[in-house]
């Protein structure tokens, strides 16, 4: 059984103008110990995604349809002492701008423990150590336990929360853009750190990016989204050589490869649909350069080929 | 002419905004009907509120002669109450507009200029701010003499720095933005940049700190009446209940006190109401939630 | 620059606000329009010889700067002049006052910030519920209603129509009473003038944390809070309020000052013989050496008050420690 399946989930946002469609049906699973990523353009639905395994969308916002497994209890249907338990303990999330994510007025230590002595029946003194075993983990001295956030560097908070998010040893990992904002040697460190993490704990998680590259070398498998819609899912190599969806393709012609051959860099022309009435066919149809009469009429469906998860009329 | 008619519609949406806002609304009728009294204070039934009566006419409870009753000198207290609304709008209006002017040139010109100049003129505004404003008040007022035009000059002198602090920071943030910078790009002087680019996008907070100073002018003007400090040629509603303590009599002569308490909560509490309901209007992002 | 660096700018700040505290106090009564004697005593009774006389003790007669001199002079010995409606010096006068003000002072303040922030933080923890538009609507008509109009609405309703308070005053005229007895007649005779202060207050309080709450619940590290898993009190108490406190912290400082008004107004409409009430008996009497006084006392106690609050913000905030 997957540790987390989606299935045919659908977010709405209500807007004075309508209802703003983030999340549209999608559906997949995130088997143990891998790691999908989650990518595409800003504002198609991922970061939605994302806070909805955590049970936080938030009025205006409203998951109005599908299912969140969670090792086969129903996230949505949960009560909130229920969500409460699950999160930090087997859900965690580390989320961009962790500039703004720590208390600034609690010492790193009393924020890691906090959450182990939420969940777990365990002295302050084993938590603590617990805490400054974490902070070594990330790789911040455990001298630093009793530092306050704004002694930290940017890369040391993102560590931080890191450390907070795998304190409890989580089963699912949510990572939403975690080196957003970090300068590139940095964005290095933190994701080396988070690779050898994964193999340590045996994590499984989601991790979220409009980065290609950084998707490449963490992620097993890797989801496409576009308009609150999955468009391709499929295995990480095969999806990054032979990308089925115009989709996909277009997003890997306009990444410059990292081995540096010369290419010429192709944008897509266009820009993502409006969420409140996107167009009835395929929403990716307006900016296809693929596209053809049905594509503006039906939605395609989700098809399975080759290993690949495809939903393109171009599929047959 | 565009952007006449843009500005326009602005104001027009601000207005829409402000009376579907449930305490702009109800703040704005009450002021309304404050402002009528005050128009039309002659027409409603008054007498000369300084007139004063004969023997038998003093202290009357209210009666069809005395709508209100009569003071310990025989005054109408009816026409004390109406007249005086006169009275606590004036001080407001004019303590508040003299406050604005002059806190938002001072904002301006600290914000604009920066450096010394701002440094100067901020420590200023520091030091005024940590006065406590109710004893200078007093102390000002004492020494300058009991008129209303006294008590409109104290005022203002003690409030215009709550403004210049509040229109500096705007100007801070409005000087860094591109309009001004094209401005400066195709040779706008500083007077120019001053009052032609960035003052008019203060003009909503200085309206709303306009809605602030009146609410507190009109509450100074009636302490600083009630503790004696007011102008004995024009009675206002803050000299009516100075008279009223001063009597004596205050515990069997409640109509004497009760009209000039509650027009005084009365114009306050819309005053707050209002401005509570323009900053909220002004509040980035409220428009877009209210549909617009 | 440390935290030691943070206390010496701030204690080096309210000592200059002081310095132009007594400047200003200077200038003010020297500026009157006239002959500042004459204006002084404006009592017609008041004979020429007295009035040379009294030029001669205010130090009048000398020019400007010689008068600062002396009255900085004066200053430092704790010579405020004399009050002539007491006949005894201004200092001594006011020193009298102190306990009763203080005792006011106090009682409300405690009262307001535990209940004003208690609601504000409830009302803005439950922003956008009907609970919270009541508490706002609530406050901002408490903290709108003039502290004056409020006691006297106080003073008729309990203490005249429904006399279950007393009319005014600290205690019990010639009661003669001693030990608890006295506690509970001034306990009692507290009651209204202190609500009246409240009142305005918890309005105060309660705004002012409601929108520092509203401001905190927006950050980042709620949600932090909130993806640990927390218990809504834990992350109420331990994260949110303990952010939002610091802002209402700093702006307790600045709201001093209104708290000095509300004392004025409620001292004087309750005769609670403290310094407020001394105000207004300064005014009546034309009593300006004393009116100079208490000004003075009003305003070095809201600069000693924000000095020290700024010291306590330095202490509780973790982030002056090291930045300053």
């Amino acid at each position: 059984m997957a540790l987390i399946d989606i299935q045919d989930l659908k977010i709405q946002f209500i807007t004075f103008r309508g209802a703003a469609k983030a999340v549209d049906g999608v559906s997949f699973q995130v088997e143990k110990n891998r790691t999908l990523g989650l990518i595409g353009e800003s504002g198609c639905g991922k970061t939605t995604m994302a806070m909805a395994i955590m049970r936080f969308v938030k009025p205006p916002g409203k998951i109005v349809g599908g299912k969140i497994l969670f090792n086969g209890s129903d996230i949505v249907a949960m009560n909130d002492e229920e969500i409460r338990q699950l999160r930090g303990k087997d859900i965690a999330i580390v989320r961009q701008e962790a500039q703004n994510a720590l208390n600034p007025v609690m010492t790193i230590g009393r924020q890691i423990t906090e959450l182990i002595l939420e969940h777990e029946a365990v002295t302050k003194k084993a938590a603590l150590a617990r805490a400054q075993n974490q902070l070594n983990l990330v790789g911040i001295s455990d001298k630093r336990i009793d530092s306050y956030p704004h002694e930290f560097s940017g890369g040391m908070k993102q560590r931080a929360m890191v450390a907070i998010a795998t304190a409890c040893n989580p089963k699912l990992l949510i990572l939403d853009e975690p080196t957003t904002g970090l300068d590139v040697i940095v964005q290095r460190q933190i994701l080396s750190m988070l690779n050898n993490l994964k193999k340590e704990l045996h994590l499984t998680s989601v991790f979220i990016s409009h980065d290609l590259s950084v998707v490449a070398e963490t992620c097993d498998r890797v989801a496409v989204m576009y308009a609150g819609k999955l468009m391709e899912e499929a295995d990480t190599v095969d999806l990054y050589q032979r990308p089925m969806h115009p989709y996909s393709q277009a997003l890997i012609g306009a990444y410059p490869t990292l081995k540096g051959e010369k290419q010429k860099l192709k944008s897509i022309p266009g820009a993502p649909p409006r969420l409140i009435d996107p167009p009835v066919g395929c929403r990716f149809a307006p900016r296809c350069q693929h596209v053809m009469a049905v594509c503006a009429e039906t939605e395609p469906e989700i098809k399975q080929k080759d290993g690949h998860r495809v939903a393109c009329h171009l599929i047959e | 002419m565009n952007q006449f008619t843009n500005k326009l519609e602005k104001m027009k949406i601000f207005f829409k905004l402000l009376f579907s806002h449930r305490m702009g609304l109800a703040g704005f009728g009450v002021i309304s009907l404050f402002v009528f009294m005050a128009m039309f204070a002659s027409f409603l039934g008054t007498v000369d509120p300084a007139r004063t009566g004969a023997v038998e006419s003093i202290l009357q409870a209210p009666s069809s002669s005395f709508w209100f009753g009569t003071d310990d000198l025989a005054r109408d207290i009816w026409s004390q109450t109406i007249f005086g609304s006169r009275i606590s709008l004036t001080v407001g209006f004019v303590a508040a507009l003299i406050t604005v002017v002059s806190g938002t040139l001072v904002g301006l010109i600290a914000g604009f200029y920066g450096k010394i100049v701002e440094e100067v003129l901020m420590r200023i505004v520091d030091f005024f701010m940590m006065l406590p404003e109710l004893p200078l008040m007093i102390v000002l007022a004492a020494v300058l003499g009991p008129s209303m035009w006294n008590i409109i000059l104290v005022v203002s002198l003690v409030s215009w720095p709550t403004t210049a602090r509040v229109v500096r920071s705007q100007v801070l943030s409005l000087k860094e933005r591109p309009f001004v910078e094209a401005s400066r790009c195709i040779g706008a002087g500083n007077i120019r940049l001053m009052f032609g680019e960035i003052l008019p996008n203060v003009v909503p907070l200085m309206f709303a700190q306009a809605v602030i100073m009146i609410t507190e002018a009109i509450y100074a003007e009636a302490v600083l009446s009630f503790l004696g400090l007011g102008d004995p040629t024009s009675i206002s509603w803050g000299m009516m209940l100075h008279y009223a303590f001063e009597s004596g009599v205050i515990a069997r002569t409640m109509w004497w006190v009760i009209p000039p308490i509650m027009s005084i909560v009365a114009l306050i509490v819309s005053f707050s109401l209002l401005g509570t309901a323009i900053s909220d209007v002004l509040e980035p992002g409220y428009k877009e939630k209210k549909g617009f | 620059m440390g935290l030691k660096g943070f206390i010496l700018r701030k204690v080096v700040a309210a000592c200059l606000t002081i310095i132009a505290i007594v400047c200003v106090n200077f200038v003010i009564f020297r500026m009157a329009p006239g002959d500042p004697v004459r204006m002084m005593f404006r009592d017609p009774r008041v004979s020429a010889e007295k009035l040379e006389e009294m030029k001669q003790t205010f130090g009048l007669d000398k020019p400007l700067s010689g008068q600062f001199v002396a009255y900085v002079k004066g200053l430092t010995r704790g010579d405020l002049g004399q009050s002539f409606s007491h006949r005894r010096p201004v200092l001594e006068v006011i020193a009298a006052k102190i306990p009763a003000t203080l005792l006011l002072v106090v009682t409300a303040l405690v009262f307001a910030i535990l209940l004003g922030v208690a609601l504000g933080a409830l009302s803005g923890w439950k922003s956008g519920t009907k609970l919270d538009t009541f508490i706002l609507t609530a406050s901002l008509t408490m903290y709108s209603i003039p502290t004056f109009a409020l006691g006297i609405i106080l003073l008729l309703v309990f203490a005249y129509h429904i006399a279950i308070f007393p009319l005014g005053g600290m205690a019990t005229p010639a009661s003669l009473f001693e030990g608890a007895e006295l506690v509970w007649d001034v306990l009692w005779h507290l009651c209204l003038p202190a609500l009246s202060i409240v009142i305005w207050y918890i309005g105060e309080y309660v705004l002012l944390t409601r929108s520092a709450m509203i401001d905190v619940m927006g950050q980042e590290y709620i949600t932090t809070a909130y993806s640990k898993g927390l218990k809504k009190f834990r992350i109420l108490k331990n994260h949110a309020l303990r952010n939002a406190l610091l802002p209402v912290v700093t702006i307790t400082g600045v709201n001093l000052g209104f708290a000095v008004a509300g004392v004025i107004e409620a001292e004087t409409v309750f005769s609670w013989p403290g310094v407020g009430r001394l105000v207004y008996d300064a005014v009546s009497h034309r009593d300006y050496p004393l009116l100079q006084g208490v000004f003075l006392l009003f305003a070095f106690s809201v600069v000693l008050a924000n000095l020290v609050i700024d010291l306590i913000y330095g202490y509780i905030d973790p982030r002056i420690k090291v930045s300053g």
